[in-house]
């Protein structure tokens, strides 16, 4: 196998490691579109990153958790609905990114690598960053997990038997800026969402409790990574939307599964 | 009999949410074993009084003092579990604390839910769901059940077989309850306090006495003061202050649905 090809491989697993647990979250609590938009203003932390001089990872988890915190403020502030608030939030930061691009003189960035992705151009520095990232949302998720899920099923429920919201919260949304920055080359920042969303979708079918949904999830990604890979090189085709086809197929097996076993259980 | 502990007192409370007053000047106490009401329409602020005794509201004015260390079982008024999230009943017991099999069992089949420690949350009834949450709030060994209408979305027949088992919970933990109706009938036997509640305390006492107060049928209606005479348990009663007889209610022979 070629060495791009490993350094790929790697790079897609340390992604699917980190989303599927924390994905399962994103599907649980139903903020599937926050993600999107943590995604969208990632182009937003490049670009601020090159200005200020900073690694464009440490610009983009800076700028997804100062658009988490303005979410948060704004829904203290009026009643506009969630959803209008990330839909404005959403692109004004993907606009706002794509013209601070154009600022950028004398650097050249490669506009459609952020956005879709460019897995099979991954150094080894990327692969590490990739796998470093990664560990830290996995060890956080395995500290934060028993409070969070508790959380997730009912907040007033968790509150009042001692654990602490709006802490162990945030640290989840900044688990989700991290794992913008480490995938953004890979999936690239429109996909991103898929690799939070499907793999955990999938998984639901099988799952009786929150932890086998997690490590469903993680097979469930991994597999996808290792098919999209193999039908990007066999076909020539551009690996990170690959990477998601093959998610979006084995959530299709998924549910044809679920489907005939209910009507097995039936007759 | 031991010695009464306050275990929460609540001193001029007062909780404002965008200028609208939602409650005000509350003065609320409960002790160790007492059985304590609160019922009033809806939109009283039931909830939210109670959130803020568990310390989930904040208090924009007036003071809440729990006993140190006090452990509080909490039965939510609705809990809706997201399809998407997997958990069996095993795993929702267990969610803040980790217990061991036998424990768990045992504890359902208090609630008369044995053997379904495996099953899925989401194929449970209302009423199934509401023992779980009971089962939950047993392990915890609490001193004080705080009980958001506990019947809600759930049958007749299953709400009196509810109000039994929260009685047999309560005598077998005894611990303190508050529970919270818009539902007459629901004021337990043995309740020491009835608190009426309308963004203010409109009246409170024992469930007698609080059935003849003027602001009571105000709010309720003559036909609920009469409910609550017909609803009189037979073999339960105190003695008021000049002797007579203060039977409290408990509807559970004659189930009757007046909600919405």
């Amino acid at each position: 196998m070629d060495d791009f090809l490993i350094r790929a491989v790697l790079a897609g697993i340390g992604v699917a490691v980190a989303a599927g647990p924390l994905g399962c979250f994103v599907v649980w609590r139903r903020m599937a579109y926050f993600g999107d938009t943590l995604a969208h203003s990632a182009l937003l932390g490049v670009a601020v990153g090159f200005i200020i001089g900073v690694a464009p990872t440490v610009g983009t988890i800076a700028i997804g958790v100062t658009v988490a915190l303005v979410l948060v403020w704004l829904q203290q502030k009026r009643d506009w609905s969630s959803d209008t608030l990330l839909g404005l939030l959403s692109h004004t930061t993907l606009a706002g990114g794509l013209i601070a691009i154009t600022f950028l003189q004398g650097i050249r960035i490669d506009l459609m690598a952020y956005l879709f992705g460019d897995i099979l151009s991954v150094s080894v520095t990327d692969v590490i960053w990739t796998w470093v990232g990664a560990a830290v949302i996995t060890g956080a998720l395995a500290v934060l997990w028993r409070p969070l899920v508790a959380l997730t099923v009912n907040k007033d429920i968790a509150r009042a038997e001692g654990i602490s919201g709006p802490g162990i919260e945030l640290s989840f949304v900044i688990l989700i800026a991290i794992l913008v920055a480490i995938s953004m080359k890979i999936v690239g920042i429109l996909l991103i969402t898929a690799m939070l969303v499907i793999p955990p979708a999938t998984a639901r079918h099988m799952a009786r409790t929150p932890e086998q949904m997690a490590v469903f999830a993680i097979i469930s990604g991994c597999v996808a990574t290792a098919l999209g890979l193999f039908g990007s090189y066999q076909w020539d085709v551009p690996a990170g939307p690959a990477i998601v086809l093959a998610a979006a197929v084995l959530f299709a097996f998924g549910i044809i599964g679920s489907f005939l076993r209910t009507r097995n259980d039936r007759a | 009999m031991k010695n009464k502990t306050t275990l929460i007192e609540a001193v001029n409370i007062k909780i404002k949410r965008e200028d609208q007053v939602i409650l005000d000047g509350i003065d609320l106490s409960v002790e160790s074993g007492e059985i304590v009401t609160l019922i009033g329409p809806n939109g009283a602020g039931k909830s939210t009084l109670v959130k803020a005794l568990l310390g989930l509201e904040e208090i924009n004015s007036g003071s809440i003092k729990r006993k140190p260390g006090l452990v509080v079982g909490y039965q939510a008024q609705r809990l809706e579990i997201d399809a998407t999230l997997p958990l069996t009943v095993r795993r929702f017991l267990t969610l803040t604390l980790s217990r061991p099999d036998i424990e768990l069992e045992e504890s359902l089949e208090h609630v008369k839910l044995g053997q379904s420690l495996d099953k899925s949350i989401h194929v449970l009834s209302g009423g199934e769901m509401q023992r779980v949450q009971l089962a939950r709030a047993i392990l915890r060994k609490p001193e004080l059940l705080i009980l958001d209408e506990p019947t809600q979305n759930v049958d007749i027949t299953g709400a009196v077989d509810l109000y039994r088992l929260i009685q047999e919970t309560r005598d077998r933990i005894n611990c303190a309850v508050i529970m919270v109706s818009h539902d007459l009938n629901v004021v337990m036997s043995g309740t020491s306090r009835v608190y009426c509640l309308n963004n203010h305390i409109c009246c409170s006492g024992q469930p007698a006495e609080v059935s003849q107060h003027p602001e009571f049928l105000r709010l309720f209606g003559q036909n609920s003061a009469d409910m609550l005479a017909i609803y009189t348990h037979h073999h339960d009663h105190n003695h008021g202050p000049a002797g007579e007889v203060l039977t409290p209610a408990w509807g559970d022979e004659h189930p009757h649905d007046h909600a919405s």
